[in-house]
């Protein structure tokens, strides 16, 4: 069986994880924001997998399972909060989470703020 | 065999432990029991320390143990070490005992006051305090209890601390008490270069072998110890404080400011007799600010209304007599004189704390008056007391220490002729002022409303209960037979107390008084106290009339404004006017260029520059938390993008 060179697995990764940095710094959307997060924690699980498999080895795979689990929580918990705060502000806008919450019985002066 | 008098100062120190921790969460009846117990047991302790102590005296009449060792800088190394010999077990009787019977009279006399549990935490921390400051076997040590003692006095003048006039008397008293504590602490730094320790015993040795007798060290080491004696003694020139302190409880009063924490100076000198005898200019001048002191306060005794304040200057006078004593080397007698001073003064501030509970609060004395037929009991207390204090048979206490002191002055020739003729007046002004008081008190038709009249003790003000009585009874048959321990020779007495206290001080050079110079000295002095009464009653007689329409106008707990008063009365009732000079000399000058100065070089720097800076440099970064999250993801990746090129690169 033809193997993939482990460095071009590596970059993939790096790639990935770059991505999904940078679509989390510029997207304003939190769904968007949380994907993008997903996307970097699979670039690191990438990396765990090339590297369990460049030294023969199951730790890598072990730590992907794990890191499926944690990003299960992780999403869980990250599309609670987002739609907590949609309930509040009406908005999936980052930014709106600016100065926000100063008081939680006039939530519509957060909107305005922005 | 006696390393286990550790836990003496330990067991009120635990007790304060205690107390501060779980403070308000106690039952009263609780916090009076731990309060009043740890001293107890520490009574306890101490009684068995002094009785192993009598039944098998250690070799030297004194045994040191060391607890661990404390600081170790170089050749400096103090330890927690105690010495128990005849001074300290005296001392450390004296400070429980008394200590015991007050913190048993607090609990009731404290029962309707706020802050407790704080009362009796700050108490036991008192006693703790003094017990280390007697028991110290080293000068550092000592120091520790000395500044603690000054810590709890300061917290208990301002224990009232929501009166902003309590607060100002506390901060006095530990303002001007500090000044002589700096001074001690220069006298203990200047031991530790020239002689290189601070063990009391190798002090004397060391000192005794390399400095001569009046040499320019000796006298300057002396100067300072004895500079932090008359602050915490209250003698000139830092006796200010004392007259204020009085704004504390009256238990305060008589534990702090009459029986145990004033004495410390003296224990101070008696302990380092040493320092003192190879510098006898300095020893003098004991001798003389304790002879000025004994007239200089018992004639502002003479005029003051305030009964507590009565008692303070008559505090500065007693100890007078004590420096008096240790200025013509009679230690073992000034430390009898301290004892039998703890007794009746103590009995006198908590008899005056019942008349003020039972008076609600009234502390002038104009405002009372016919109270012995209102409060018998306190009456006869009191009464003892007074004669005690003023050395009239039939009460031993203050008349064998008080004759002896004057027979030893009397004796020792030179200045002490001098210092007998000073002291002989102080008798005299002493029976005058402290009968005056008893007159006006005591004496005449009643002046206001006697609380808790009759034998049901009220909830505001009563007379003294049983747990109030019993420390005063006790205390009044000290007065009466504390004097037993050593009787002058006339009177077939054996100075049993003074040859116990010899073990540790020195005897000194005084020559035995011969028996007919004896009779005479206490025939004079005798006439003088008895002569006092009458002109007492005298006073009592022509001050009767005006200052009570006076004091009827005066709001209760409050001192009337005073009455019209010859200069001199004021004079004196000012205690000399040092309050006023002082504040013109020193505190006015002070708070003046602390005006003009307020904006100096330092606060340029200080606060302009590195302010001014601190300011600019958060101008420079206030911009980076905008509340973004994006951005700081964004700063977080840059931050990990560095770090990682950071290790990669380098």
């Amino acid at each position: 069986m033809a193997s993939i060179p482990y460095e071009l697995g590596l970059l993939l990764a790096g790639v990935l994880f770059a991505i999904g940095g940078v679509g989390v710094i510029t997207r304003r959307n939190l769904l968007m924001i949380l994907l993008c997060v997903e996307v970097m924690l699979n670039a690191a699980g990438l990396a765990f997998i090339v590297g369990g498999s460049r030294w023969g080895q199951a730790d890598g795979q072990v730590m992907f399972i794990f890191l499926i689990s944690m990003a299960a929580a992780e999403v869980a918990v990250g599309l609670a909060l987002l739609l907590l705060h949609f309930g509040r502000s009406r908005t999936l806008d980052a930014d709106a989470l600016k100065a926000s919450e100063r008081s939680p019985s006039a939530p519509e002066a957060v909107g305005d703020e922005r | 065999m006696l390393s286990w008098t550790w836990c003496i100062p330990a067991l009120p120190l635990a007790g304060f432990l205690v107390l501060a921790v779980l403070g308000g969460r106690l039952p009263r009846a609780a916090t009076a029991t731990i309060g009043a117990g740890s001293v107890f047991l520490s009574f306890a302790a101490a009684a068995a320390a002094g009785a192993s102590f009598l039944a098998s005296p250690p070799a030297g009449g004194s045994f040191t143990y060391v607890l661990w060792q404390w600081i170790t800088a170089g050749s400096f190394s103090p330890s927690l070490s105690f010495t128990i010999d005849a001074l300290s077990v005296v001392m450390m009787l004296v400070v429980t005992g008394v200590g015991f019977l007050i913190h048993l009279y607090s609990t009731r006399f404290m029962a309707d006051e706020e802050g407790y549990s704080r009362f009796f935490a700050y108490m036991n921390l008192f006693v703790g305090s003094m017990l280390i400051l007697v028991m110290a076997s080293n000068l550092l040590l000592l120091y520790l209890g000395w500044e603690g003692v000054g810590l709890c006095s300061f917290l208990l003048i301002g224990f009232w601390y929501k009166d902003p006039e309590n607060a100002r008397s506390a901060r006095k008293a530990f303002i001007v008490t500090r000044i002589g504590d700096v001074s001690l602490a220069i006298g203990l730094f200047l031991l530790v270069t020239t002689l290189g320790t601070l063990e009391v015993k190798e002090i004397a040795q060391k000192a005794a072998a390399q400095w001569q007798t009046g040499s320019t060290l000796a006298v300057a080491v002396a100067a300072l110890l004895l500079g932090g004696a008359v602050g915490k003694s209250a003698q000139l020139p830092l006796q200010t404080w004392l007259p204020d302190a009085m704004a504390g409880p009256s238990p305060v009063s008589a534990l702090i400011h009459a029986a145990t924490m004033v004495t410390a100076g003296v224990y101070l000198i008696a302990r380092t007799n040493a320092l003192f005898i190879l510098a006898p200019p300095v020893q003098l001048a004991v001798g003389i600010i304790g002879a000025a002191g004994v007239l200089l306060a018992g004639m502002s005794a003479l005029t003051q209304r305030n009964i507590k304040r009565v008692l303070a200057y008559s505090t500065m006078s007693q100890l007078g007599y004590m420096f008096l004593a240790l200025g013509i080397g009679a230690w073992s007698g000034a430390i009898f004189h301290l004892v039998t001073h703890a007794f009746f003064k103590s009995l006198l501030f908590l008899g005056g704390g019942v008349l003020i509970l039972a008076m609600n609060h009234e502390h002038d004395i104009y405002a009372m008056g016919g109270l012995a037929k209102k409060s018998p009991f306190t009456f006869w207390m009191f009464l003892i007391a007074s004669l005690t204090l003023a050395a009239i048979p039939p009460t031993t206490a203050g008349f064998s220490s008080k004759d002896l002191i004057l027979a030893l002055a009397w004796q020792s020739g030179g200045a002490g002729r001098v210092f007998w003729a000073l002291g002989l007046a102080g008798v005299f002004v002493t029976s005058v002022y402290i009968f005056r008081l008893v007159f006006i008190v005591f004496a005449g038709p009643p002046r206001a409303e006697v609380h808790g009249h009759g034998h049901a003790a009220g909830k505001n003000g009563q007379q003294a209960g049983p747990v109030m009585g019993i420390p005063l009874a006790i205390l009044a048959a000290l007065c009466l037979g504390g004097g037993l321990l050593a009787l002058p020779h006339d009177l077939g007495g054996s100075p049993y107390i003074l040859s116990f206290l010899n073990t540790a001080l020195p005897a000194g050079s005084i020559p035995e008084t011969p028996l007919r110079t004896e009779w005479i000295l206490q025939v004079v002095s005798e006439a003088a106290s008895l002569l006092g009464i009458p002109v007492a009653w005298l006073v009592y007689r022509r001050s009767r009339t005006a200052p009570a329409a006076a004091a009827a106008a005066a709001t209760p707990g409050q001192v009337a404004p005073a009455a019209r008063l010859p200069a001199v009365a004021r004079f004196l009732q000012s205690g000399w006017g040092f309050d006023w000079l002082y504040d013109a000399v020193f505190v006015r000058p002070f708070v003046w260029i602390a005006k003009v100065n307020v904006r100096d070089v330092v606060d340029r720097i200080v606060a302009d520059g590195v302010g001014g800076l601190l300011m600019l440099l958060s101008r420079a970064v206030r911009w980076t938390q905008n509340g973004r999250v994006r951005w700081y993801a964004a700063g977080l990746a840059a931050g990990a993008a560095l770090i990682v090129a950071a290790v990669v690169l380098l």
